[in-house]
């Protein structure tokens, strides 16, 4: 299936399509996340309230891997098969990424002054954290960096891909290290140490995150592509103006002097 | 209304929880924003070319 939408006619067809869908399928699935975030979950025994904002920090930060890793998988592909659309898809969820990077930082300092005392600390887990920030920005950076298109994509598909080095970091930062960050609670051996009444908000903020981006995706990617056949389309007018006009020259000093050459017999 | 005034301040928490969910809405809205403006004005423009090529 993939290679079949490898083709981007194909791909365009068939994004379309879904489009529309992702994207209420999305702002449902959010809206009813935010709800049961912000109301219905029970505030927790030693956080109160401030717990809330987990809802957002843990699904953002689970996001910023995941779109990462997407990206990184994206210009393995762009290098190793020239897959017409992977430089394209990788390009397209960079920003995204550094989006949710930014808000799985900026969420975390908001928890991390009541709870902790600090807006910031530099411990293993924040740090490598604001390293994959870095690494987004560096990635959009890279790529915008050279005149020739080819030759800035093939740079931040090198970065990206090596960058991949830190999300391993990141997620057991917090065992390899002595963290002020908790351990993991969702994802761990032995299951998840979170009430349901508080991991069922967790999923479905996920969830909404995921469609959100898989939306952003398509949107940005479509975007890419008919800039790229707008470019194309653009190049073609102007080459075929410039045929016109270097037949025209071509043909304009022949007429002339047939023009002349007439004059001239009917001068004589 | 009171019920409504005690869930806003959110246990004495609502100057760090808000700006969260704000944060959050700003930067995710925003990068939406600009993908759906940015989406309409690229299939526009080549709705443009398109109509304009013999």
């Amino acid at each position: 299936m993939l290679t079949r939408l490898a083709n981007p006619a194909r791909f365009m067809r068939a994004s379309g399509a879904v489009l529309p869908w992702l994207g209420l399928a999305s702002a449902a699935v959010l809206a009813i996340g935010l709800v049961w975030s912000l109301v219905f979950a029970p505030p927790d025994y030693q956080q109160g309230e401030s717990v809330r904002i987990m809802f957002i920090h843990v699904p953002a930060a689970w996001m910023a891997l995941s779109v990462y890793l997407f990206m990184a998988v994206a210009s393995a592909a762009a290098l190793v098969w020239r897959h017409p659309l992977a430089d394209i898809a990788a390009q397209a969820a960079a920003p995204v990424g550094a989006g949710f990077t930014l808000v799985c930082l900026a969420t975390g300092s908001l928890w991390g002054r009541p709870m902790w005392g600090a807006w910031w600390v530099w411990d293993a887990r924040l740090t490598s954290v604001l390293v994959l920030f870095f690494l987004y920005l560096g990635y959009i950076a890279l790529v915008n960096a050279f005149d020739d298109p080819g030759r800035g994509v093939r740079a931040g598909a090198l970065l990206a891909i090596v960058g991949v080095v830190n999300l391993p970091i990141i997620k057991f930062s917090v065992d390899w290290w002595n963290t002020l960050h908790q351990p993991a609670s969702v994802f761990r051996l032995g299951g998840p140490t979170i009430a349901i009444s508080m991991l069922l908000p967790l999923f479905v903020m996920a969830i909404g995150f995921l469609l959100l981006f898989m939306w952003m995706l398509l949107l940005r990617m479509r975007t890419a592509l008919n800039e790229r056949k707008a470019q194309a389309l653009r190049l073609y007018g102007q080459a075929a103006q410039l045929g016109e006009s270097r037949r025209r020259a071509a043909a304009a000093p022949a007429a002339s002097i047939r023009g002349t050459a007439t004059r001239a017999g009917a001068g004589g | 209304m009171s019920a409504v005034v005690a869930w806003a301040a959110m246990g004495g928490y609502a100057v760090f929880v808000w700006p969260a969910y704000g944060i959050a809405a700003l930067v995710l809205g925003g990068l939406s924003l600009s993908s759906w403006v940015r989406h309409r004005r690229s299939a526009a423009a080549l709705a443009r070319l398109d109509e304009r090529r013999p």
